[in-house]
Protein backbone atom coordinates (compact mmCIF):
# COMPACT_ATOMS: atom_id res chain seq x y z
CA UNK A 1 0.00 0.00 0.00
CA UNK A 2 1.30 3.62 -0.89
CA UNK A 3 2.20 5.89 1.67
CA UNK A 4 -1.07 8.22 0.41
CA UNK A 5 -3.36 5.59 1.00
CA UNK A 6 -2.25 4.87 4.19
CA UNK A 7 -2.98 8.83 5.54
CA UNK A 8 -5.97 8.54 8.22
CA UNK A 9 -7.25 12.10 6.91
CA UNK A 10 -7.58 13.10 3.57
CA UNK A 11 -7.39 16.91 3.24
CA UNK A 12 -10.54 18.07 1.22
CA UNK A 13 -8.96 21.00 -0.83
CA UNK A 14 -12.07 22.16 -2.25
CA UNK A 15 -13.52 22.51 1.27
CA UNK A 16 -10.82 24.87 2.61
CA UNK A 17 -11.23 26.66 -1.21
CA UNK A 18 -14.82 27.26 0.05
CA UNK A 19 -13.47 28.38 4.01
CA UNK A 20 -11.14 31.09 2.65
CA UNK A 21 -14.05 32.61 -0.14
CA UNK A 22 -16.46 32.71 2.77
CA UNK A 23 -14.23 34.43 4.83
CA UNK A 24 -13.15 36.93 1.91
CA UNK A 25 -16.53 37.62 1.16
CA UNK A 26 -17.53 38.54 4.69
CA UNK A 27 -14.29 41.40 4.80
CA UNK A 28 -15.67 42.50 1.40
CA UNK A 29 -19.40 42.69 2.76
CA UNK A 30 -18.28 44.53 5.81
CA UNK A 31 -15.91 47.46 3.90
CA UNK A 32 -19.14 47.55 1.06
CA UNK A 33 -21.42 48.71 4.16
CA UNK A 34 -19.06 50.50 5.85
CA UNK A 35 -19.43 48.83 9.04
CA UNK A 36 -16.65 50.47 11.15
CA UNK A 37 -15.98 50.52 14.36
CA UNK A 38 -15.91 54.41 14.10
CA UNK A 39 -19.10 54.49 12.66
CA UNK A 40 -20.33 51.85 15.74
CA UNK A 41 -18.69 54.16 18.47
CA UNK A 42 -20.85 57.06 17.27
CA UNK A 43 -24.14 55.23 17.06
CA UNK A 44 -23.67 53.66 20.69
CA UNK A 45 -23.71 57.30 21.79
CA UNK A 46 -27.11 58.42 19.97
CA UNK A 47 -27.94 54.63 21.55
CA UNK A 48 -27.64 56.21 25.09
CA UNK A 49 -28.92 59.25 24.86
CA UNK A 50 -32.03 57.70 23.38
CA UNK A 51 -32.07 55.70 26.17
CA UNK A 52 -32.16 58.60 28.29
CA UNK A 53 -35.04 60.06 26.79
CA UNK A 54 -37.17 56.60 27.68
CA UNK A 55 -37.21 57.13 31.16
CA UNK A 56 -39.33 57.77 32.81
CA UNK A 57 -42.14 55.99 30.86
CA UNK A 58 -45.12 57.69 30.40
CA UNK A 59 -47.92 56.25 32.32
CA UNK A 60 -50.99 59.27 31.29
CA UNK A 61 -52.19 57.23 27.97
CA UNK A 62 -53.13 53.63 29.65
CA UNK A 63 -56.83 53.72 27.90
CA UNK A 64 -55.10 54.05 24.26
CA UNK A 65 -52.33 51.19 25.54
CA UNK A 66 -54.82 48.67 26.73
CA UNK A 67 -57.29 49.53 23.42
CA UNK A 68 -54.16 48.80 21.30
CA UNK A 69 -52.73 45.59 23.47
CA UNK A 70 -55.98 43.77 23.55
CA UNK A 71 -56.51 44.00 19.81
CA UNK A 72 -53.14 42.85 19.28
CA UNK A 73 -53.81 39.85 21.83
CA UNK A 74 -57.51 39.44 20.13
CA UNK A 75 -55.44 39.36 16.55
CA UNK A 76 -52.57 37.11 17.86
CA UNK A 77 -55.64 34.34 19.13
CA UNK A 78 -57.82 34.51 15.96
CA UNK A 79 -54.84 33.73 13.33
CA UNK A 80 -53.65 30.54 15.57
CA UNK A 81 -56.79 29.45 15.80
CA UNK A 82 -57.71 29.90 12.34
CA UNK A 83 -53.95 28.82 11.63
CA UNK A 84 -54.34 25.41 13.27
CA UNK A 85 -57.90 24.77 12.01
CA UNK A 86 -56.35 25.27 8.16
CA UNK A 87 -53.06 23.83 8.51
CA UNK A 88 -54.01 20.43 10.31
CA UNK A 89 -56.04 19.62 7.14
CA UNK A 90 -53.66 20.54 5.04
CA UNK A 91 -50.55 18.97 7.19
CA UNK A 92 -51.90 15.56 6.53
CA UNK A 93 -52.73 15.83 3.11
CA UNK A 94 -48.69 16.79 2.96
CA UNK A 95 -47.28 14.34 4.75
CA UNK A 96 -45.42 11.76 2.00
CA UNK A 97 -45.92 8.80 4.37
CA UNK A 98 -50.09 8.70 4.27
CA UNK A 99 -50.70 10.39 1.22
CA UNK A 100 -50.34 9.79 -2.51
CA UNK A 101 -48.23 12.58 -4.49
CA UNK A 102 -51.09 14.56 -6.44
CA UNK A 103 -52.30 15.17 -2.68
CA UNK A 104 -48.42 16.08 -0.94
CA UNK A 105 -47.43 18.45 -3.83
CA UNK A 106 -50.02 20.92 -3.69
CA UNK A 107 -50.57 21.01 -0.19
CA UNK A 108 -46.86 21.85 0.15
CA UNK A 109 -46.95 24.69 -2.54
CA UNK A 110 -49.47 26.40 -0.17
CA UNK A 111 -46.97 26.35 2.78
CA UNK A 112 -43.96 27.11 0.87
CA UNK A 113 -46.67 30.03 -0.52
CA UNK A 114 -47.67 31.11 3.49
CA UNK A 115 -44.06 31.16 4.17
CA UNK A 116 -42.21 33.11 1.63
CA UNK A 117 -43.02 36.04 2.85
CA UNK A 118 -42.49 38.03 5.99
CA UNK A 119 -45.85 38.58 8.06
CA UNK A 120 -44.94 42.29 7.62
CA UNK A 121 -45.17 41.96 3.83
CA UNK A 122 -47.97 40.25 3.69
CA UNK A 123 -49.63 42.52 5.80
CA UNK A 124 -49.07 45.33 3.93
CA UNK A 125 -51.00 43.27 0.55
CA UNK A 126 -54.24 42.80 2.77
CA UNK A 127 -54.10 45.89 4.19
CA UNK A 128 -54.14 46.81 0.10
CA UNK A 129 -56.89 44.14 -0.21
CA UNK A 130 -59.24 44.60 3.17
CA UNK A 131 -58.23 48.01 4.28
CA UNK A 132 -56.77 49.33 7.50
CA UNK A 133 -57.72 47.55 10.78
CA UNK A 134 -57.08 44.42 12.87
CA UNK A 135 -58.92 42.01 9.79
CA UNK A 136 -55.84 42.77 8.07
CA UNK A 137 -53.36 41.85 10.61
CA UNK A 138 -55.44 38.81 11.52
CA UNK A 139 -55.33 37.19 7.74
CA UNK A 140 -51.85 38.08 7.79
CA UNK A 141 -50.97 35.97 10.56
CA UNK A 142 -53.33 33.61 9.62
CA UNK A 143 -51.26 33.32 6.47
CA UNK A 144 -47.74 33.01 8.78
CA UNK A 145 -49.16 30.45 11.14
CA UNK A 146 -50.71 28.34 8.38
CA UNK A 147 -47.18 27.68 6.41
CA UNK A 148 -45.18 27.51 10.01
CA UNK A 149 -47.54 25.24 11.85
CA UNK A 150 -48.30 23.45 8.15
CA UNK A 151 -44.28 22.78 7.87
CA UNK A 152 -44.01 21.53 11.53
CA UNK A 153 -46.91 19.19 11.57
CA UNK A 154 -46.34 18.03 8.14
CA UNK A 155 -42.97 16.99 9.84
CA UNK A 156 -44.21 15.22 12.75
CA UNK A 157 -47.02 13.44 10.86
CA UNK A 158 -43.81 11.91 8.89
CA UNK A 159 -42.22 10.87 11.58
CA UNK A 160 -44.85 8.71 13.15
CA UNK A 161 -44.04 4.80 13.35
CA UNK A 162 -46.01 3.39 10.49
CA UNK A 163 -46.19 -0.16 12.38
CA UNK A 164 -48.91 1.51 14.39
CA UNK A 165 -50.60 2.76 11.78
CA UNK A 166 -50.46 -0.60 9.70
CA UNK A 167 -52.05 -2.42 12.82
CA UNK A 168 -55.20 -0.03 12.40
CA UNK A 169 -55.50 0.00 9.09
CA UNK A 170 -55.50 -3.60 9.37
CA UNK A 171 -58.81 -3.55 11.57
CA UNK A 172 -60.16 -2.79 8.41
CA UNK A 173 -60.91 1.40 10.25
CA UNK A 174 -61.42 3.76 8.02
CA UNK A 175 -59.42 6.25 6.94
CA UNK A 176 -60.36 9.12 9.36
CA UNK A 177 -60.40 6.37 12.48
CA UNK A 178 -57.27 5.88 11.13
CA UNK A 179 -56.22 9.42 11.46
CA UNK A 180 -57.74 9.96 14.77
CA UNK A 181 -56.63 6.16 16.45
CA UNK A 182 -52.77 6.20 14.95
CA UNK A 183 -52.13 8.76 13.86
CA UNK A 184 -53.12 11.54 16.06
CA UNK A 185 -52.05 9.98 19.46
CA UNK A 186 -48.83 9.61 18.03
CA UNK A 187 -48.38 13.50 16.95
CA UNK A 188 -50.80 15.36 19.51
CA UNK A 189 -47.79 16.09 21.93
CA UNK A 190 -45.74 18.01 19.54
CA UNK A 191 -48.52 20.02 17.95
CA UNK A 192 -49.43 21.14 21.54
CA UNK A 193 -45.83 22.58 21.52
CA UNK A 194 -45.86 23.79 17.58
CA UNK A 195 -49.31 25.80 18.34
CA UNK A 196 -47.76 27.02 21.67
CA UNK A 197 -45.05 28.47 20.03
CA UNK A 198 -47.02 29.60 16.92
CA UNK A 199 -49.05 31.57 19.41
CA UNK A 200 -46.07 33.15 21.33
CA UNK A 201 -45.09 34.05 17.73
CA UNK A 202 -47.98 35.48 16.73
CA UNK A 203 -48.53 37.74 19.42
CA UNK A 204 -44.76 39.20 18.98
CA UNK A 205 -45.64 39.81 15.25
CA UNK A 206 -49.51 41.03 16.46
CA UNK A 207 -47.49 43.77 17.87
CA UNK A 208 -46.06 44.80 14.86
CA UNK A 209 -48.05 44.38 11.37
CA UNK A 210 -49.74 47.53 13.45
CA UNK A 211 -47.05 49.03 11.99
CA UNK A 212 -47.98 49.24 8.01
CA UNK A 213 -52.13 49.47 9.84
CA UNK A 214 -53.17 46.25 10.14
CA UNK A 215 -54.30 47.21 13.93
CA UNK A 216 -53.11 45.92 17.27
CA UNK A 217 -50.09 47.97 19.35
CA UNK A 218 -47.80 48.69 16.44
CA UNK A 219 -49.87 51.53 15.33
CA UNK A 220 -49.87 53.40 18.27
CA UNK A 221 -45.76 52.45 18.80
CA UNK A 222 -44.93 53.80 15.34
CA UNK A 223 -47.39 56.91 15.96
CA UNK A 224 -45.44 57.46 19.22
CA UNK A 225 -42.06 56.96 17.84
CA UNK A 226 -42.71 59.30 14.71
CA UNK A 227 -43.72 61.97 17.26
CA UNK A 228 -41.08 61.41 19.69
CA UNK A 229 -42.50 60.70 22.68
CA UNK A 230 -39.97 58.46 23.78
CA UNK A 231 -41.30 57.90 27.16
CA UNK A 232 -44.39 56.60 26.23
CA UNK A 233 -42.85 54.16 23.62
CA UNK A 234 -40.58 53.15 26.93
CA UNK A 235 -44.45 52.15 28.49
CA UNK A 236 -45.82 50.08 25.08
CA UNK A 237 -42.46 48.10 25.27
CA UNK A 238 -42.14 47.06 28.89
CA UNK A 239 -45.93 46.25 28.43
CA UNK A 240 -44.97 44.38 25.29
CA UNK A 241 -42.20 42.57 27.43
CA UNK A 242 -44.57 41.62 29.87
CA UNK A 243 -47.54 40.36 27.54
CA UNK A 244 -44.63 37.96 26.22
CA UNK A 245 -43.70 36.83 29.56
CA UNK A 246 -47.11 35.97 30.38
CA UNK A 247 -47.83 34.63 26.68
CA UNK A 248 -44.82 32.09 28.25
CA UNK A 249 -45.68 31.41 31.33
CA UNK A 250 -48.81 30.04 30.17
CA UNK A 251 -47.43 27.72 27.26
CA UNK A 252 -45.44 26.25 30.04
CA UNK A 253 -48.28 25.67 32.00
CA UNK A 254 -50.20 24.27 28.63
CA UNK A 255 -47.66 22.09 27.57
CA UNK A 256 -47.15 20.64 30.76
CA UNK A 257 -51.02 20.03 30.96
CA UNK A 258 -50.59 17.48 27.66
CA UNK A 259 -47.28 16.23 27.99
CA UNK A 260 -49.22 13.27 30.14
CA UNK B 1 -55.54 -19.14 31.06
CA UNK B 2 -53.42 -22.52 31.37
CA UNK B 3 -49.93 -22.54 29.86
CA UNK B 4 -49.80 -26.47 29.15
CA UNK B 5 -49.91 -27.09 25.54
CA UNK B 6 -51.12 -30.24 24.43
CA UNK B 7 -49.13 -32.23 22.20
CA UNK B 8 -50.87 -32.66 18.17
CA UNK B 9 -52.40 -35.47 18.05
CA UNK B 10 -55.03 -36.96 15.37
CA UNK B 11 -58.21 -35.72 17.53
CA UNK B 12 -56.73 -32.40 18.77
CA UNK B 13 -59.25 -29.85 17.33
CA UNK B 14 -56.60 -27.77 16.88
CA UNK B 15 -55.51 -29.84 13.57
CA UNK B 16 -57.19 -28.72 9.98
CA UNK B 17 -60.19 -30.32 9.08
CA UNK B 18 -61.24 -31.59 5.82
CA UNK B 19 -63.97 -29.23 5.53
CA UNK B 20 -64.36 -26.83 2.73
CA UNK B 21 -61.57 -24.64 3.15
CA UNK B 22 -61.76 -20.93 4.35
CA UNK B 23 -58.76 -19.44 2.22
CA UNK B 24 -57.37 -20.09 -0.99
CA UNK B 25 -54.38 -18.83 -2.18
CA UNK B 26 -53.82 -19.84 -6.34
CA UNK B 27 -50.44 -18.84 -8.32
CA UNK B 28 -49.47 -16.07 -5.65
CA UNK B 29 -46.16 -14.04 -6.63
CA UNK B 30 -45.40 -10.78 -4.86
CA UNK B 31 -42.53 -8.76 -6.39
CA UNK B 32 -41.41 -5.40 -4.60
CA UNK B 33 -38.66 -4.91 -7.47
CA UNK B 34 -40.37 -6.27 -11.07
CA UNK B 35 -38.44 -9.37 -12.08
CA UNK B 36 -37.02 -10.07 -8.82
CA UNK B 37 -39.97 -11.79 -6.93
CA UNK B 38 -40.42 -12.64 -3.45
CA UNK B 39 -43.29 -15.31 -3.68
CA UNK B 40 -42.97 -16.98 -6.83
CA UNK B 41 -46.03 -18.87 -6.71
CA UNK B 42 -47.82 -19.51 -3.72
CA UNK B 43 -50.78 -22.29 -3.64
CA UNK B 44 -52.25 -23.17 -0.64
CA UNK B 45 -55.56 -24.06 1.30
CA UNK B 46 -56.55 -23.02 4.97
CA UNK B 47 -59.01 -25.07 6.50
CA UNK B 48 -62.09 -23.25 8.66
CA UNK B 49 -60.15 -24.34 12.15
CA UNK B 50 -56.99 -24.97 13.07
CA UNK B 51 -53.17 -23.36 13.32
CA UNK B 52 -51.27 -23.38 10.28
CA UNK B 53 -47.48 -22.82 11.32
CA UNK B 54 -45.68 -21.24 8.07
CA UNK B 55 -41.50 -21.65 9.08
CA UNK B 56 -38.62 -20.73 6.32
CA UNK B 57 -35.56 -18.55 6.84
CA UNK B 58 -35.74 -15.02 7.32
CA UNK B 59 -36.45 -13.24 3.76
CA UNK B 60 -38.00 -15.83 2.46
CA UNK B 61 -41.43 -14.32 1.74
CA UNK B 62 -43.15 -15.38 5.14
CA UNK B 63 -44.32 -11.96 6.34
CA UNK B 64 -45.09 -10.88 2.45
CA UNK B 65 -47.43 -13.80 2.52
CA UNK B 66 -49.64 -12.98 5.30
CA UNK B 67 -49.54 -9.48 4.70
CA UNK B 68 -50.75 -10.17 0.76
CA UNK B 69 -53.64 -12.10 2.36
CA UNK B 70 -55.10 -8.66 4.27
CA UNK B 71 -53.45 -6.60 1.63
CA UNK B 72 -50.90 -4.80 3.52
CA UNK B 73 -48.82 -5.97 0.61
CA UNK B 74 -50.45 -5.62 -2.79
CA UNK B 75 -49.65 -8.44 -4.40
CA UNK B 76 -48.26 -8.80 -8.00
CA UNK B 77 -50.62 -11.36 -9.22
CA UNK B 78 -52.59 -14.09 -8.22
CA UNK B 79 -55.52 -15.31 -6.04
CA UNK B 80 -56.65 -14.84 -2.87
CA UNK B 81 -60.19 -16.67 -2.23
CA UNK B 82 -61.42 -15.86 1.49
CA UNK B 83 -64.85 -17.14 2.25
CA UNK B 84 -65.27 -17.45 -1.83
CA UNK B 85 -64.49 -13.85 -2.33
CA UNK B 86 -61.32 -12.58 -4.11
CA UNK B 87 -59.23 -10.49 -2.08
CA UNK B 88 -56.37 -9.42 -4.49
CA UNK B 89 -59.68 -7.89 -6.54
CA UNK B 90 -61.17 -5.32 -3.65
CA UNK B 91 -60.62 -1.86 -3.03
CA UNK B 92 -62.22 0.92 -0.48
CA UNK B 93 -64.84 0.23 1.20
CA UNK B 94 -65.12 -3.67 -0.35
CA UNK B 95 -61.17 -3.94 1.09
CA UNK B 96 -62.19 -2.13 4.37
CA UNK B 97 -64.90 -4.34 4.81
CA UNK B 98 -63.25 -7.91 4.36
CA UNK B 99 -60.32 -6.82 6.72
CA UNK B 100 -62.95 -6.79 9.34
CA UNK B 101 -63.10 -9.99 9.92
CA UNK B 102 -59.33 -10.97 9.33
CA UNK B 103 -57.47 -10.51 12.83
CA UNK B 104 -53.96 -9.60 12.53
CA UNK B 105 -51.12 -10.20 15.61
CA UNK B 106 -47.75 -8.38 15.03
CA UNK B 107 -44.27 -9.31 15.92
CA UNK B 108 -43.57 -6.24 17.56
CA UNK B 109 -47.45 -5.52 18.88
CA UNK B 110 -47.88 -2.51 17.18
CA UNK B 111 -49.71 -1.18 19.27
CA UNK B 112 -50.61 2.95 19.44
CA UNK B 113 -48.31 3.54 22.47
CA UNK B 114 -50.05 6.83 23.51
CA UNK B 115 -53.51 5.05 23.70
CA UNK B 116 -54.43 3.11 26.77
CA UNK B 117 -55.00 -0.23 26.60
CA UNK B 118 -58.95 -0.20 26.33
CA UNK B 119 -58.22 2.47 23.53
CA UNK B 120 -56.33 -0.19 22.07
CA UNK B 121 -58.40 -3.16 22.26
CA UNK B 122 -61.56 -1.19 20.87
CA UNK B 123 -59.13 -0.50 17.81
CA UNK B 124 -60.26 -3.75 16.24
CA UNK B 125 -63.86 -2.29 16.23
CA UNK B 126 -62.79 0.53 14.14
CA UNK B 127 -64.21 -1.26 11.02
CA UNK B 128 -67.95 -1.15 12.36
CA UNK B 129 -68.69 2.57 13.80
CA UNK B 130 -68.44 5.20 12.16
CA UNK B 131 -65.23 7.89 12.48
CA UNK B 132 -67.35 10.35 14.62
CA UNK B 133 -68.53 8.01 16.86
CA UNK B 134 -65.23 6.44 17.08
CA UNK B 135 -63.54 9.86 17.95
CA UNK B 136 -65.77 10.94 20.30
CA UNK B 137 -64.86 7.23 22.06
CA UNK B 138 -68.77 6.42 21.36
CA UNK B 139 -69.15 2.68 21.04
CA UNK B 140 -71.59 0.03 21.86
CA UNK B 141 -72.15 -1.20 25.26
CA UNK B 142 -71.49 -4.58 23.85
CA UNK B 143 -68.12 -3.85 22.93
CA UNK B 144 -67.29 -2.24 25.51
CA UNK B 145 -68.14 -5.53 27.30
CA UNK B 146 -67.09 -8.12 25.46
CA UNK B 147 -63.33 -5.88 25.56
CA UNK B 148 -63.56 -5.96 29.79
CA UNK B 149 -64.82 -9.68 29.04
CA UNK B 150 -61.47 -10.34 26.71
CA UNK B 151 -59.29 -8.47 29.15
CA UNK B 152 -59.82 -10.90 31.88
CA UNK B 153 -59.31 -13.54 29.61
CA UNK B 154 -55.66 -12.43 28.71
CA UNK B 155 -55.57 -11.90 32.53
CA UNK B 156 -54.69 -7.67 31.79
CA UNK B 157 -57.97 -7.07 33.49
CA UNK B 158 -56.64 -4.44 35.76
CA UNK B 159 -54.69 -2.50 33.01
CA UNK B 160 -57.36 -1.41 30.73
CA UNK B 161 -56.96 1.91 31.66
CA UNK B 162 -52.78 2.17 31.51
CA UNK B 163 -51.18 3.37 28.84
CA UNK B 164 -49.97 1.09 26.30
CA UNK B 165 -46.40 2.17 26.64
CA UNK B 166 -46.42 1.59 29.98
CA UNK B 167 -46.95 -2.39 29.37
CA UNK B 168 -43.87 -5.06 29.24
CA UNK B 169 -43.76 -7.32 26.00
CA UNK B 170 -45.75 -10.05 26.67
CA UNK B 171 -48.18 -8.17 28.19
CA UNK B 172 -48.64 -5.62 24.93
CA UNK B 173 -48.64 -9.12 22.83
CA UNK B 174 -51.90 -9.87 25.15
CA UNK B 175 -53.33 -6.65 24.39
CA UNK B 176 -52.43 -7.31 20.58
CA UNK B 177 -54.20 -10.37 20.66
CA UNK B 178 -57.01 -9.41 22.20
CA UNK B 179 -57.45 -6.35 20.00
CA UNK B 180 -57.41 -9.04 17.11
CA UNK B 181 -60.26 -10.85 18.72
CA UNK B 182 -62.09 -7.98 19.37
CA UNK B 183 -62.40 -8.10 15.47
CA UNK B 184 -64.43 -11.13 15.27
CA UNK B 185 -62.44 -12.60 13.42
CA UNK B 186 -63.00 -15.57 11.00
CA UNK B 187 -59.56 -16.00 10.27
CA UNK B 188 -56.16 -14.82 12.18
CA UNK B 189 -52.87 -13.69 10.86
CA UNK B 190 -49.75 -13.77 13.37
CA UNK B 191 -46.33 -12.82 11.83
CA UNK B 192 -43.53 -13.40 14.18
CA UNK B 193 -45.68 -13.01 17.06
CA UNK B 194 -43.57 -14.50 19.97
CA UNK B 195 -40.05 -13.27 18.01
CA UNK B 196 -39.40 -10.30 20.47
CA UNK B 197 -40.48 -12.38 23.60
CA UNK B 198 -38.90 -14.33 26.43
CA UNK B 199 -39.27 -18.30 26.16
CA UNK B 200 -41.44 -18.90 28.31
CA UNK B 201 -43.57 -15.86 27.74
CA UNK B 202 -43.85 -17.53 23.84
CA UNK B 203 -45.13 -20.16 24.90
CA UNK B 204 -47.52 -18.54 27.25
CA UNK B 205 -48.74 -15.96 23.92
CA UNK B 206 -48.60 -19.67 22.10
CA UNK B 207 -51.32 -21.36 24.31
CA UNK B 208 -52.97 -18.17 24.13
CA UNK B 209 -53.91 -17.72 20.55
CA UNK B 210 -54.55 -21.39 20.92
CA UNK B 211 -57.00 -21.34 23.62
CA UNK B 212 -58.94 -18.17 21.46
CA UNK B 213 -58.42 -20.44 18.73
CA UNK B 214 -60.58 -23.01 19.60
CA UNK B 215 -63.13 -21.19 21.83
CA UNK B 216 -64.17 -18.43 18.90
CA UNK B 217 -63.47 -20.99 15.96
CA UNK B 218 -61.31 -19.31 13.97
CA UNK B 219 -58.42 -20.61 12.17
CA UNK B 220 -54.63 -19.02 12.26
CA UNK B 221 -51.56 -18.50 10.30
CA UNK B 222 -49.18 -18.18 12.04
CA UNK B 223 -45.45 -17.03 10.73
CA UNK B 224 -42.86 -18.76 13.62
CA UNK B 225 -38.93 -19.10 13.79
CA UNK B 226 -39.22 -21.13 16.51
CA UNK B 227 -39.44 -24.93 15.02
CA UNK B 228 -40.16 -26.43 18.51
CA UNK B 229 -42.70 -23.95 18.99
CA UNK B 230 -44.22 -24.65 15.53
CA UNK B 231 -44.84 -28.54 16.22
CA UNK B 232 -45.90 -27.78 19.64
CA UNK B 233 -48.93 -25.67 18.89
CA UNK B 234 -49.68 -26.58 14.97
CA UNK B 235 -51.83 -28.95 13.36
CA UNK B 236 -49.77 -28.11 10.28
CA UNK B 237 -46.69 -26.79 8.93
CA UNK B 238 -45.84 -25.20 5.94
CA UNK B 239 -42.36 -24.69 4.72
CA UNK B 240 -41.14 -22.06 2.62
CA UNK B 241 -37.83 -21.50 1.45
CA UNK B 242 -36.84 -19.13 -1.30
CA UNK B 243 -40.12 -18.03 -2.01
CA UNK B 244 -41.91 -21.26 -2.58
CA UNK B 245 -43.59 -23.96 -0.48
CA UNK B 246 -41.12 -26.96 0.42
CA UNK B 247 -43.22 -28.50 3.50
CA UNK B 248 -46.95 -28.55 3.86
CA UNK B 249 -47.90 -31.49 5.90
CA UNK B 250 -48.22 -32.53 9.83
CA UNK B 251 -45.67 -31.27 12.70
CA UNK B 252 -44.69 -34.57 13.40
CA UNK B 253 -43.91 -35.70 9.96
CA UNK B 254 -41.34 -33.29 9.08
CA UNK B 255 -37.88 -34.60 9.14
CA UNK B 256 -34.33 -33.13 9.55
CA UNK B 257 -33.97 -33.86 5.87
CA UNK B 258 -37.10 -31.39 5.83
CA UNK B 259 -35.60 -29.13 7.77
CA UNK B 260 -32.32 -28.92 5.96
CA UNK B 261 -34.24 -28.29 2.83
CA UNK B 262 -35.82 -25.42 4.76
CA UNK B 263 -33.36 -23.53 6.07
CA UNK B 264 -30.23 -25.11 4.09
CA UNK B 265 -27.11 -26.50 5.71
CA UNK B 266 -27.51 -28.98 8.79
CA UNK B 267 -24.66 -28.12 11.20
CA UNK B 268 -27.49 -25.77 13.09
CA UNK B 269 -29.33 -28.95 13.50
CA UNK B 270 -26.87 -30.73 16.02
Amino acid sequence: MSAAARRAFVPNWWARAAWVAFALYVLYAASQLEFTPARFLAGIEHGAKFVARLFPPDLSRLALLAKGMAESLQIAVLASVLGVLISAPLALAAARNLMPAWATWPARAVMVLCRSFHPVIVAILFVKAVGFGALAGILALTVASVGFLGKLMTEAIEEISLKQVEAVRATGAPFASLVTYAVLPQVFSRLVGFVSYETDANLRNSTMVGIVGAGGIGGTLFAAFQRFDYDFVCTIVLTIIALIMAGEVLTVRVKRVFRA
Amino acid sequence: MTTGAPAASAADPRRPTAEAPALRIRGLVKAYVPGTPVLRGIDLDFAPRGITAIIGPSGTGKSTLIRCINRLVEPTAGEILFEGQDLTRLRGAALRLARRHIGMVFQEYNLVERLTVMENLLCGRLGYVTPLNAWLRRYPPRDVERAFELLDTVGLGPHAHARADSLSGGQRQRVGIARAVMQEPRLLLADEPTSSLDPKTSVEIMALVAALSEKHGFPVIINIHNVALAKRFAGRIVGMTGGRVVYDGAPEAITDAHLQTIYGGEDWLH
